[in-house]
C-alpha cells in the first residue's frame, strides 16, 4: 500500500514538475501507438466490414482465424518481427530494427486482428439491419461497405479504442523490436519494465499511473471529438 | 407511360428448404393503377413482392420487365428500415447513390420533408421517430428517386388509424401522379380504398385476380368470398 501511495506521489511529481524525460517518452508512446492504430484501422475496418457483407467459400475459416489472432502473444510477434528486420532477415536492408517504425510494425500486427474482429461483429449486426434496404436500392458492394462504415462509425470507434488500449499497454513485442533505447525507442511501458527491474517501484508505479491517465485522456478526447454521447441513439 | 412495363411473371417458382413458398405464378402487371395483393399469412404475398422487385431469387420461371431499370422501382418494407443518420440524410441517401448533384439533393430533401411533415425533425436521428413517422420516411425515401413502380409490403401493419390515413393519403397522391403501386395488405378496408386490381394469393398460388370493384362485388371463388367476409381461409 505504501508503494502505491509513493507511486501516486511520484506520478504527481513527474507530471507537475513537467519532467522532460517523461514528456519525451509519453509523446513517443502516443506517436507509436496512434500511428499503429491509424494503420491498423485502415486495414482492419474495411476488412471486418467486407467479411460482414461478402459471402465466400472460406469466410468462416478466415473469421475464425482473425478471432484466434486476437490472442496473438506479443512476445511471439516481437520475435518474428525481430527476425524479419534483423540484418540476416529478409527486411534487414531497411535498417528498421530498434527504431520506432519497428515498434509500429509490431503493434500493427498485434492490434489489427483485435480491431477487425470487433469491427466485423458490429458490422455484421448492422448489415443484418440494413441488408434488405441496401439490396433493394441496388447498391454496389463498395457502396454497401462505405455505408456500413459511415453509419457504424461509432461502433467502429469502440473497435479502434480497443486496439488503442491493447497497443498503449503493450510491452513484450516493442521491447524486443525497439530495444528500449533511451531517447530513441523508450516508451512508457518499456520504461516501467526497466524501473521495475532496477527496483525503483515508486518511479515504475508513477509511470504506470501516467500511462493510465494518458489512456483515459485519449479515450475521452476521441469520444468528445466524435460526439459519441451527443447524438443520441447512434 | 413507363417503358418498364409490362412486368411479366412466367411460371415463377420459389422453393425454400424443399418447400414451395410461391408458385407456379403467371401474371402480367401493366403500367397503371394500384394492385393490392391479399391473402392469409404464409400465402406468399411478401415473396411475390420481393420476386417482382428482384430481391428474392426464384427457383424457376422468369420475371421480365419490358425494359428493366432497377433505379426506377422501389420497395417499402413492413418494418421500416431507418438508417442510423439524420432524417434528412436518410432521404438524401438514394440520391447520393445515383451521384445526383448536392443542390438537387437538397431541393428534393426539402420537398419530401415538407410533404411528409417532418421538417422539424430534419436533423434529428431517424431512429428517434415514431413508428408512423418512420414508415412515412421510408416511403418518402423510396419515392425520392421518382420510381415508376413502388412495391409496399404491408406498410401500415403496425400503425394506428391516424398514421395509416396519412400514409394512404400520400400513396393516393403518388398513384395519381403516375407511380404504379403494388402493395400487400391484410387490411381489407385499405384494399377497398386503394385497389384498382386485386390479386388473391392462397398457398403460394394466385387463386383469383381481377379488378377490385368486380372482385369485391362478386368474388368468383368460395375461398375469396370467405376471405373477404373475414373467415379463416387455409
Amino acid at each position: 500500500m505504501i508503494e502505491i501511495l509513493d507511486g501516486l506521489k511520484e506520478a504527481f511529481r513527474l507530471v507537475l514538475g513537467f519532467d522532460e524525460e517523461l514528456l519525451e517518452i509519453s509523446l513517443r508512446s502516443l506517436r507509436v501507438t496512434l500511428s499503429a492504430l491509424l494503420i491498423a484501422s485502415i486495414i482492419a475496418i474495411p476488412l471486418g466490414t467486407y467479411l460482414a457483407v461478402q459471402r465466400f467459400r472460406y469466410r468462416r475459416i478466415v473469421i475464425s482465424m482473425i478471432n484466434a489472432l486476437m490472442g496473438l502473444p506479443p512476445v511471439v510477434v516481437g520475435l518474428v518481427v525481430y527476425i524479419m528486420l534483423s540484418r540476416s532477415g529478409p527486411f534487414g536492408v531497411l535498417n528498421l530494427l530498434f527504431t520506432p517504425t519497428a515498434m509500429i510494425i509490431a503493434q500493427v500486427i498485434i492490434i489489427t486482428p483485435v480491431i477487425a474482429s470487433i469491427a466485423h461483429q458490429s458490422m455484421r449486426e448492422l448489415w443484418a439491419e440494413y441488408h434488405d434496404l441496401l439490396i433493394s436500392l441496388n447498391t454496389t458492394k463498395r457502396q454497401r461497405i462505405l455505408t456500413l462504415i459511415y453509419d457504424g462509425r461509432r461502433n467502429l470507434l469502440t473497435a479502434a479504442l480497443a486496439g488503442f488500449g491493447r497497443a498503449i499497454g503493450e510491452v513484450g513485442a516493442i521491447m524486443i523490436v525497439g530495444g528500449n533505447i533511451d531517447h530513441v525507442t523508450r516508451v512508457l511501458t518499456t520504461a516501467i519494465a526497466l524501473e521495475t527491474g532496477k527496483g525503483d517501484f515508486a518511479l515504475a508505479l508513477g509511470l504506470g499511473f501516467v500511462l493510465i491517465g494518458l489512456a483515459i485522456f485519449v479515450n475521452i478526447a476521441i469520444h468528445t471529438l466524435s460526439r459519441t454521447e451527443r447524438e443520441g441513439l447512434w | 407511360m413507363s417503358a418498364q412495363f409490362p412486368l411479366t411473371l412466367n411460371n415463377v417458382l420459389v422453393r425454400r428448404q424443399g418447400k414451395t413458398v410461391l408458385g407456379p405464378v403467371d401474371h402480367v402487371l401493366n403500367a397503371k393503377g394500384a394492385t393490392i395483393i391479399i391473402g392469409p399469412n404464409g400465402s406468399g404475398k411478401t415473396t411475390l413482392l420481393r420476386v417482382m422487385h428482384g430481391i428474392e431469387r426464384t427457383t424457376g420461371g422468369q420475371v421480365t420487365w419490358a425494359q428493366d431499370d432497377p433505379a426506377k422501382h422501389a420497395f417499402v418494407f413492413q418494418t421500416p428500415i431507418v438508417m442510423r443518420r439524420s432524417v434528412a440524410k436518410n432521404l438524401a441517401y438514394p440520391l447520393e447513390l445515383l451521384r445526383v448533384s448536392k443542390d438537387e439533393i437538397a431541393a428534393s430533401v426539402d420537398h419530401w420533408l415538407a410533404r411528409i411533415g417532418l421538417e422539424r425533425s430534419r436533423n434529428s436521428p431517424a431512429t428517434r421517430l415514431s413508428g408512423g413517422e418512420r414508415q412515412k420516411l421510408a416511403i418518402a425515401r423510396a419515392l425520392i428517386r421518382q420510381p415508376d413502380v413502388l412495391f409496399l409490403d404491408e406498410p401500415c401493419a403496425s400503425l394506428d388509424g391516424h398514421a395509416t390515413r396519412e400514409i394512404e393519403h400520400l400513396l393516393k397522391e403518388v398513384a395519381c401522379a403516375g407511380t404504379r403501386l403494388v402493395m400487400a395488405t391484410h387490411d381489407m378496408g385499405q384494399a377497398r380504398r386503394l385497389a384498382n386490381d386485386l390479386v388473391f394469393l392462397l398457398d403460394g398460388k394466385i387463386h383469383e385476380t381481377g379488378s377490385a370493384d368486380a372482385l369485391f362485388a362478386a368474388p368468383a371463388t368460395a375461398e375469396l368470398a370467405a376471405f373477404l367476409r373475414g373467415d379463416i381461409v387455409t
